[in-house]
């Protein structure tokens, strides 16, 4: 095959397509990509394609050699393998075993993951000493059972090979006893002048422990400082708090009594230390059982688009510069001295404050740390105005330790390093070179510092420019303490003993005071000992590390009154002309911190669907107005005849320039991202971290600043013309328009809640050829409420940790052969090129398990058979990888191994399995299995205990994750488990039912509870969604799209 | 035109027709032999372990019940292997000076397990439970044979698939009285057939031969 022949030309998107499709339509019409709805030829070829470019190899003579090479092998080895007799296999047991281990039983302990230095509860399960899976702890109030993505990698980030192993000097291997001979004398320098050139800089702390330790350095050396710094640290509300009420304090946040909530550019769902929490509470006011229906109303304002604006029910896409203005028009509709409001969004602005004011009380205005420390000092007096305070919201004094402006702090300490005033810098945890302001330079400045010691899990950035890098023990394996949003303080237990050698911060800390060589758990237990008095303090311990918690240790509530002051004038906000930035903390790898972890690089970003890289997130608008798109390299389209161009979506590089600072990254559009504005996610670009995280995406650090951290204006891009490619699974796997998503306002519910069954039929049972499976026992099933899921990726995670799901890399990715057994398909409906005409819905998809299987029937080696309990089964070692079955699936859930994507040589790694899950080879289909060892336990237990099982015992991985509660899973022959109670809501359906597939898994409708008197196509009904007024583009240009103006209804 | 082949050429176009189909029949007997074969199953191999421990001399001669060692195998999924301290409890005491022992106290002094071969291995993809088998009335002796007529440790049956499948397809065949299970010596009786379905009925035994219920 020639060069020229394979010179594809690339797909471009054509909006004309779009346009014309949303003009035929007239019902709410949900899509997943801008390339379904303009359904490209090229994108309809990919659909029908199983698996996108499985051929590659053929293509590429260097590929198709090690093909041939390979298969000559596997040729020559065939007919060997059935031959082989198993080898010798040792058993090891104990010498004197531990009482409580029984082998082949997982014990749980009780512990907490960190989240930006908060705790959250979870129960660890541990195999004969080896902790494999993250639990939420049903009693911590910041879990209440559940947990996050970021929870669940925590087993990960503990066994990460990539991990700092041992103390380093300038890159040599050197012992802990060495670093102690060089920190002594340098201490004692210190004494005299009582520290005066000892700073020690760490990330947010609640750690009480490690806060007294801190004090106690402090008073030995009282002129040391101890600095704060993160990213994303809640300087502005801190500020905020300081402005409305003269102190800092804590808002605590009731979800469950709100029924009206505004969140203003506030990520609830997607991040914080109370996320988990907010998403149980919140999700509960969405529960729609039977008749009754108390929804709660969501109203978000947010200038960079996040999962808070796809739940709800009414959206106001904005710049930045606007938000503030906003939020002053809304204090001033209710009725506070407050100036400066803008009118622009007056339509949407006003009947959404008459909601407030009609659900006063019961309602709950909550703002972001974008805000400005004014913006978040209005709404603690709009919260006020409403009578929320002691209802929906209250107020403790801080969690933190020592709270204080972050920003400042390091600033601070700038200064002082470069005045040449810091003798020893000890940096705790954090990585300020990677992740300082773009105008601290903190990098130059440390470098003044003779003496820089660095605790840190990685040796990264930061390490590489400090003279001891000491490895620092993961909090699975270390003693420690932590508070939770609340207060609530837990004490982290080890599940395990340092598996590097590492040092806890106490254990750091404990050397610059009298008391080195201490443990951490000396050092705790003392602590705590102190606290919990020396009556029957045993008892206390225990029950506290039992129970996960110290029962009684929020913080009580605190009795604050807004004071007005001068934060309540203000100008009216002028828009600037030109370009806006957002800066955000990635979804998935945080500020950076779990940039290694390959669960979170590969788990598909909630919104954008990317993997592994952080892009310059834009509205189709604003792409246009750039002259920047996106390509679809769905078949490996050779785009010069050099080298073919790797598969997944090549997509237009752009330069980002910033107050004389540039980066460069991927442009990507986002539907529904406000016009005028570009979104950055912080994260990425790392250097120096592991064999994960290096190099993937681009730090955005390097154009932020302390001064605009959040947002900033006046910002260029440009298109560069190189291009790069982007691994994305939103166009993966589509299902072609068919009623996937059935969703309703709750009006249109109450009116008809059999619309559901309007949307799709059910043929009947008998339609088939094949004779009907009895199931005379338990018939399991799984409903999953789309009203509850808010896409938050939890799930995913969690069956990733639970059932041994390798982790496949960008390239794998980009060619559609990501692992997940369960994916969350994100889809919208609305204009794409009217931001605030979009709907956002995300539907979690596993394996339906269908009675009427068609994968089934079509396996030649009977690999995939059904049981008697309805489940469609796996069975690894017939495969041989025909790919029959997936593509015979209508759902696209089965997954195949094209490569041997298990790590079997890192020793670590092979740690975390779950001993319960076949590790599957190379050539073999795998996919949900409905975590088919767990309902094996829990028979088993049933079975020896001589009773049934009872419903709700079993529990999938996904369940027992998900925050929302959205997934129950249960015997559905059992008309009164909940399963079966939630399959005979009139909600429910079945995907793709009318194939007559019988899906197990079933899903319940969701139901929209939009304001009747607001603007925007939610308040519409869903008929008239596509109807939407006349359709006026704000950009000047636009180029090749010849519709150009005209009315949508036209 | 003369004859191309031979007439000889009838026998011997008949011959291997029949020979060969004779000896492809045979060949995949032979094949099937061998996979169930103790040179495959290594079932009746006593195997060499570190001490040569003899369930002969314990069990059949003192008569130590089974879960003094295997502790769990009436709550989990593995029987338990002992523990160097189990040994002790009684070496100790008695044979403490044998020089046969010596791997054990050696153990026990350093720290360091005592690695046995393992006798009854199954495949890694097989999810086997002994508590499910023990408390529905499945006896030790069932699938491990008279291990108190064993001085040297060794599988007795196959464990292949079709061994399973014996006794998950007719559960009847092989179930005893639980107060039985552990008695080494438990013979079936003559209605075995008539007190198996009996006990199957009692214990709720609902047998499962779908895939996942050891595949997973």
């Amino acid at each position: 095959m020639s060069a020229e022949s394979r010179l594809v030309p690339a797909i471009k998107l054509d909006l004309s397509g779009v346009r014309r499709r949303l003009d035929g339509t007239q019902r709410r019409t949900y899509w997943k990509s801008l390339e379904e709805l303009a359904e490209t030829p090229e994108f309809l070829e990919f659909l029908h394609r199983e698996f996108p470019r499985q051929a590659d190899e053929f293509t590429d003579p260097a590929g198709r050699r090690e093909f041939l090479r390979v298969m000559g092998a596997s040729l020559a080895l065939a007919g060997l393998t059935a031959c082989t007799k198993q080898p010798e296999e040792k058993i090891v047991p104990y010498v004197k075993q531990p009482e409580e281990i029984v082998p082949g039983r997982p014990l749980y302990f009780a512990t907490a993951v960190l989240d930006g230095g908060y705790a959250k509860g979870v129960l660890v399960e541990s195999h004969m000493g080896r902790p494999t899976k993250i639990e939420g702890n049903p009693e911590h109030p910041a879990s209440l059972g559940a947990t996050d993505a970021q929870g669940q990698a925590a087993v990960l980030g503990l066994y990460d090979p990539d991990r700092s192993q041992t103390v380093r000097s300038y890159g040599e291997i050197r012992s802990w006893q060495e670093f102690l001979a060089v920190l002594k004398p340098a201490l004692a320098k210190q004494k005299p002048i009582s520290g005066a050139g000892l700073r020690i800089l760490t990330e947010t702390l609640t750690s009480p422990t490690l806060a007294k330790q801190l004090e106690d350095v402090l008073a030995e050396y009282p002129q040391a400082s101890w600095h704060q710094y993160e990213p994303a640290a809640a300087d502005n509300a801190r500020a905020g708090a300081l402005l409305a009420f003269g102190e800092a304090v804590e808002t605590r946040r009731n979800f469950d009594k709100a029924d009206v909530i505004l969140a203003i550019d506030a990520d609830f769902i997607g991040g914080g230390p109370a996320n988990v929490r907010h998403i149980r509470d919140f999700a509960t006011r969405r529960k729609i059982r039977g008749e009754q229906a108390q929804l709660n109303r969501l109203y978000a304002i947010e200038s960079s688009p996040t999962l808070v604006g796809a739940n709800a029910d009414h959206r106001l896409p904005i710049r930045p510069s606007e938000v503030e203005g906003a939020v002053r028009q809304i204090a001033t509709l209710l009725g506070l001295a407050v100036s400066g409001g803008s009118a622009a969004h007056a339509a949407w602005v006003g009947p959404m404050v008459k909601d407030l004011q009609a659900h006063a009380g019961a309602s709950l205005v909550i703002a972001g740390e974008s805000l400005s420390p004014a913006a978040h000092a209005l709404v603690h007096a709009i919260n006020e105005r409403l009578g929320n305070v002691g209802k929906t919201l209250s107020y403790s004094t801080p969690v933190a330790a020592a709270p204080c402006d972050q920003s400042a702090s390091l600033q601070e300490l700038v200064a002082a390093m470069s005045a040449n005033k810091v003798d020893i810098l000890l940096v705790l945890g954090g990585n300020p070179v990677y992740n300082a302001p773009a105008d601290v330079p903190f990098r130059e400045a440390m470098m003044r510092v003779p003496l820089r010691i660095r605790l840190g899990l990685y040796d990264d950035e930061t390490s590489e420019r400090c003279h001891w890098q000491l490895p620092e023990a993961h909090p699975l394996e270390t003693w420690s303490d932590a508070r939770a949003y609340d207060g609530s303080a837990t004490i982290l237990q080890p599940l395990i003993a340092p598996l590097y050698g590492g040092k806890s911060a106490h254990e750091v800390l404990a050397t610059l005071t009298a008391h080195a060589d201490r443990t951490s758990y000396a050092i705790v237990r003392e602590h705590w000992q102190a606290r919990l008095g020396p009556l029957d303090f045993e008892r206390a311990w225990r029950r506290t590390l039992h129970d996960g918690l110290l029962a009684g240790s929020a913080l009580p509530e605190k009795a604050v009154v807004v004071k007005l002051g001068d934060w309540t004038r203000g100008t009216p906000a002028t828009v600037p002309a030109g370009l806006e930035v957002a800066f955000r903390v990635d979804p998935s790898v945080g500020d950076g911190r779990f940039a290694n972890l390959g669960w979170l690089q590969e788990l598909p970003k909630p919104l954008s669907k990317l993997t592994w890289d952080n892009a310059v997130l834009m509205s189709l608008a604003t792409a246009k107005r750039l002259g920047v798109s996106s390509t679809s390299n769905f078949e490996g389209r050779v785009e010069s005849a050099g080298e073919p161009t790797p598969q997944g979506t090549l997509t237009d590089v752009v330069e980002v320039k910033s107050g004389g600072r540039s980066v460069r990254g991927p442009a990507w559009i986002v539907p529904g991202h406000p016009d005028g504005v570009i979104t950055i996610h912080l994260g990425y670009g790392r250097t120096r971290v592991g064999r994960v995280g290096t190099g993937a995406g681009f730090n955005a650090n390097l154009i932020r600043t302390a001064a605009a951290p959040w947002w900033d204006t006046g910002v260029s891009v440009a298109k560069t013309g190189e291009r790069r490619v982007l691994a994305c699974t939103q166009d993966h796997w589509s299902m072609e328009g068919r009623n996937i998503i059935r969703a309703a306002s709750l009006e249109e519910y109450a009116k008809n809640p059999e619309f559901v069954k309007e949307m799709g039929e059910e043929p009947p049972q008998d339609l088939t050829l094949y004779p009907p499976h009895p199931y005379p026992g338990h018939a399991w099933g799984m409903a999953v409420d789309l009203n509850s899921c808010v896409g938050c990726n939890a799930c995913v995670t969690a069956c990733q940790s639970e059932n041994n799901i390798p982790v496949v890399g960008k390239d794998q990715v980009g060619r559609g052969r990501e692992m997940h057994w369960i994916r969350v398909d994100r889809y919208y409906a609305g204009d794409p090129e009217k931001p605030e005409s979009l709907e956002t819905q995300h539907q979690p998809v596993l394996c339906m398990h269908c009675e009427n299987a068609p994968c089934e029937v079509v396996c030649p080696v009977a690999a995939t058979v059904h049981s008697d309990e309805g489940l469609n089964e796996m069975v690894y070692n017939r495969c041989v990888g025909t790919r029959y079955c997936s593509n015979n699936c209508p759902y696209k859930v089965r997954r195949f191994n094209f490569y041997l994507y298990q790590d079997w040589d890192t020793k670590t790694l092979k740690m975390q399995r779950n001993p319960d899950v076949s590790i599957r080879s190379r050539g073999v289909m795998e996919k949900c299995t409905y975590c088919v060892q767990r309902i094996n336990e829990k028979r088993i237990d049933a079975q020896n205990e001589g009773r049934e099982i009872r419903d709700g015992e079993i529990q999938t991985a996904c369940q027992q994750a998900c925050p929302a509660e959205a997934i129950v899973f249960g015997d559905q022959n059992d008309a009164a488990s909940r399963v079966a109670r939630l399959k005979a809501e009139p909600r429910n359906y079945g995907l793709l039912a009318e194939l007559n597939t019988r899906p197990r898994t079933s899903y319940l409708a969701a139901v929209r509870n939009p304001n009747p008197e607001m603007p925007g196509p939610t308040a519409r009904s869903a008929g008239q969604l596509a109807a939407a007024a006349g359709f006026t583009p704000d950009v000047a240009d636009l180029g090749d799209v010849p519709e150009r103006g005209r009315s949508i209804n036209g | 035109m003369s004859q191309i082949f031979h007439r000889s050429t009838n026998t011997l176009s008949k011959f291997s027709i029949f020979g060969g189909t004779f000896l492809a029949a045979g060949g995949l007997w032979l094949a099937l032999e061998l996979t169930r074969s103790p040179y495959v199953t290594n079932a009746g191999v006593a195997r060499e372990q570190p001490v040569p421990f003899s369930h002969a001399h314990h069990v059949g001669g003192i008569g130590i019940d089974c879960r003094y060692c295997h502790t769990s195998v009436e709550k989990a999924a593995y029987a338990g292997i002992p523990p160097t301290k189990t040994c002790m409890n009684c070496h100790s005491q008695i044979w403490s000076q044998s020089p046969t022992l010596e791997p054990v106290r050696e153990s026990y002094r350093t720290d360091k397990s005592i690695e046995w071969v393992k006798v009854n291995d199954l495949p890694d993809f097989v999810y086997f439970d002994h508590s499910a088998h023990v408390n529905k009335g499945v006896g030790c002796t069932t699938c491990h044979g008279r291990v108190d007529q064993m001085p040297l440790m060794w599988q007795e049956k196959s464990l292949q698939m079709e061994w399973c499948l014996d006794c998950h397809r007719a559960p009847e065949k092989y179930v005893r009285p639980r107060a039985e299970v552990f008695s080494v010596a438990w013979q079936a009786p003559p209605n075995q057939l008539e007190e198996g379905r009996r006990l199957v009925t009692e214990y709720k035994i609902h047998t499962r031969t779908s895939c996942s219920t050891c595949h997973r």
